[in-house]
């Protein structure tokens, strides 16, 4: 019931996406002018890590396509929402869970494709990286996309009213990416800086694939990022799960 | 049978400006195979209780039995058994006609062969065919009435919901509906619970009306019995008595156009 709901319902978002090439790369374009216009500043600096500019800002831009990308995609349900069609679906006996997941699984999908095309590009700039480490990397933004984009449907259905989704999401995005060092690495930072970075989930995901990158793989720095990701992963599989069984998603 | 029943079915919302106590305690019993219009002034609370017995919004008060299945403890089985078109309908202009029919027919357990024939024979129910590869947001406001109705009838459900299913038609398109109400009853026993503005039509469609007010039921019965109980030629003057809202006085001013 569950996995056939979320495969009728991934279906049919994946084709909405197909439809709009627009949609497809848009979520690149702002890391991919990150890569080509301030990457070039950073060759050679001093970064406070290991590895080479490229290791450095790479796994940052990944993070920020994910970061941004899946947390405005709660958009498509207050549409959905304004539709009617949230309610029609609702009145199905569809698994409430597929609802969330569908869609989810459609962004996640998405984003991991927008995340290759970077480092593709990145590869073309000069970024030079072990494969397992490129993996590892996608494994975090498949894990981050996927909570994210969650927990910005639970967050566009639970605002009283709609209006106010943009500028949340901006509120907390910004911060978000600011305090994890997606930029420039953290070590840079005063220590007070430093101190407020460890509240923010991101910096550890972004530091651990820093190292994947470096080829480094059984760190703490590492532990702590798997860890961060399946708090997140864990904390938005049950509030997204808790909202859509919410009679009144 | 009773195909539902309810008892001190409630609901209140509570807003910034305080409780809206828009369904107040409704004890409703609905035969098996009946053509139920439900009927009441703009607010009255028809739409709210059709979301509460549909599943889709939690009563707060009161309980209510639905196709066998208790609404509370067992929504899955009432959703499987009910079909429910909103009042603003729920189609995705993103979409194709056929998209949508498939789709809600996927949601509903069918195979994609079987989803994809269901498709083709409501479209043909509802004078669809023409428009199956049409996107949803290039049809006009009845045909995507249609659609809608469409949607709700893909698992020929045994109790249909209809909110104000004909506003926007026009008069063929409203007979039309009407035909397909008589005969979902007669060829296939299902019960249909529908609100209207339209009192010729609950006086032409409807067996028994319940009208409600303030969302408390006001009175109920045969439009016939409605109408001979307040000495009333039309069902529009019955209502008029029994929910207290008479024409209004009129009012000779001029009318100020600058
Ligand atoms: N989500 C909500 N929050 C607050 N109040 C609501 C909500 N939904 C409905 N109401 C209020 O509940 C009352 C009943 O509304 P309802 O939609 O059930 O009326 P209705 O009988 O369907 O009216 P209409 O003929 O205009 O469709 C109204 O006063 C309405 O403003
Ligand atoms: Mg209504």
């Amino acid at each position: 019931m569950l996995l056939h709901d979320t495969a009728v319902l991934f279906g049919r978002y994946a084709r909405q996406t197909l439809r709009s090439p627009f949609q497809i790369f848009f979520g690149a374009l702002t890391p991919l002018l990150y890569l080509f216009f301030f990457g070039p500043l950073l060759t050679g600096l001093p970064l406070g890590r290991a590895g080479d500019s490229w290791q450095v800002l790479v796994p940052g831009l990944l993070l920020q396509l994910g970061l941004f990308g899946a947390s405005f995609a709660g958009f498509a349900v207050i549409m959905e929402k304004n539709w009617g069609v949230l309610e029609r679906m609702r009145v199905t006996p569809v698994s409430r869970l597929a609802l969330l997941l569908g869609r989810t699984l459609r962004d996640t999908v998405l984003f991991l494709f927008q995340a290759v095309l970077l480092v593709l590009a990145a590869l073309l700039m000069g970024l030079r990286a072990p494969l397992p480490g490129i993996l590892v990397g996608f494994g975090f933004v498949t894990l981050l996309t996927f909570s994210l984009a969650s927990l910005s449907y639970v967050l566009a259905l639970r605002l009283p009213s709609p209006q106010e989704f943009g500028p949340a999401i901006n509120t907390l995005a910004m911060p978000a990416m600011l305090l994890s060092g997606l930029m420039l690495p953290m070590a840079l930072a005063p220590g007070w800086l430093d101190v407020l970075s460890h509240f923010v989930p991101f910096r550890y995901l972004v530091d651990a694939v820093r190292d994947a990158y470096t080829g480094h793989y059984a760190t703490a720095t590492m532990l702590y990022g798997v860890l961060a990701a399946a708090g997140l992963t864990v904390l938005a599989v049950t509030v997204g799960t808790r909202t859509f069984r919410g009679a009144e998603a | 049978m009773a195909i539902i029943s309810t008892s001190g079915l409630s609901r209140t919302f509570r807003t910034k400006q305080g409780e809206v106590h828009a369904v107040r305690g409704i004890d409703l019993t609905v035969r098996a195979g009946e053509i139920l219009g439900f009927l009441g002034p703009n607010g009255a609370g028809k739409s709210t209780t059709l979301r509460m017995l549909s599943t889709l919004l939690p009563p707060t008060g009161g309980a209510a039995t639905v196709c066998g299945h208790d609404l509370l403890r067992d929504p899955v089985a009432v959703r499987r058994k009910i079909g429910y078109v909103a009042q603003g309908g729920g189609v995705d202009p993103q979409e194709t006609v056929r998209s949508e029919l498939v789709t809600q027919g996927r949601l509903y357990g069918l195979p994609r062969p079987e989803a994809t024939a269901r498709a083709a024979a409501l479209a043909r129910d509802l004078d669809l065919t023409e428009l199956l590869d049409r996107s949803t947001a290039a049809l006009s406001g009845g045909q995507r009435r249609r659609l809608d109705l469409a949607l709700g009838l893909t698992h020929r459900p045994a109790l249909l919901f209809l909110d104000e299913p004909t506003t926007g038609l026009d008069p063929g398109s409203r007979a039309a509906l009407w035909a397909l109400v008589r005969r979902l009853r007669d060829d296939h026993g299902t019960t249909v619970v529908l609100t209207t503005h339209h009192l010729d039509e609950a006086d032409a469609l409807a067996e028994r009306l319940v009208i409600i007010d303030g969302g408390a039921v006001a009175a109920e019965g045969s439009p016939a019995a409605l109408k001979a109980e307040h000495g009333a030629d039309t069902l529009q003057d019955a209502f008029l008595a029994i929910t207290g809202r008479g024409p209004a006085p009129v009012d000779t001013t001029p009318v100020a156009v600058q």
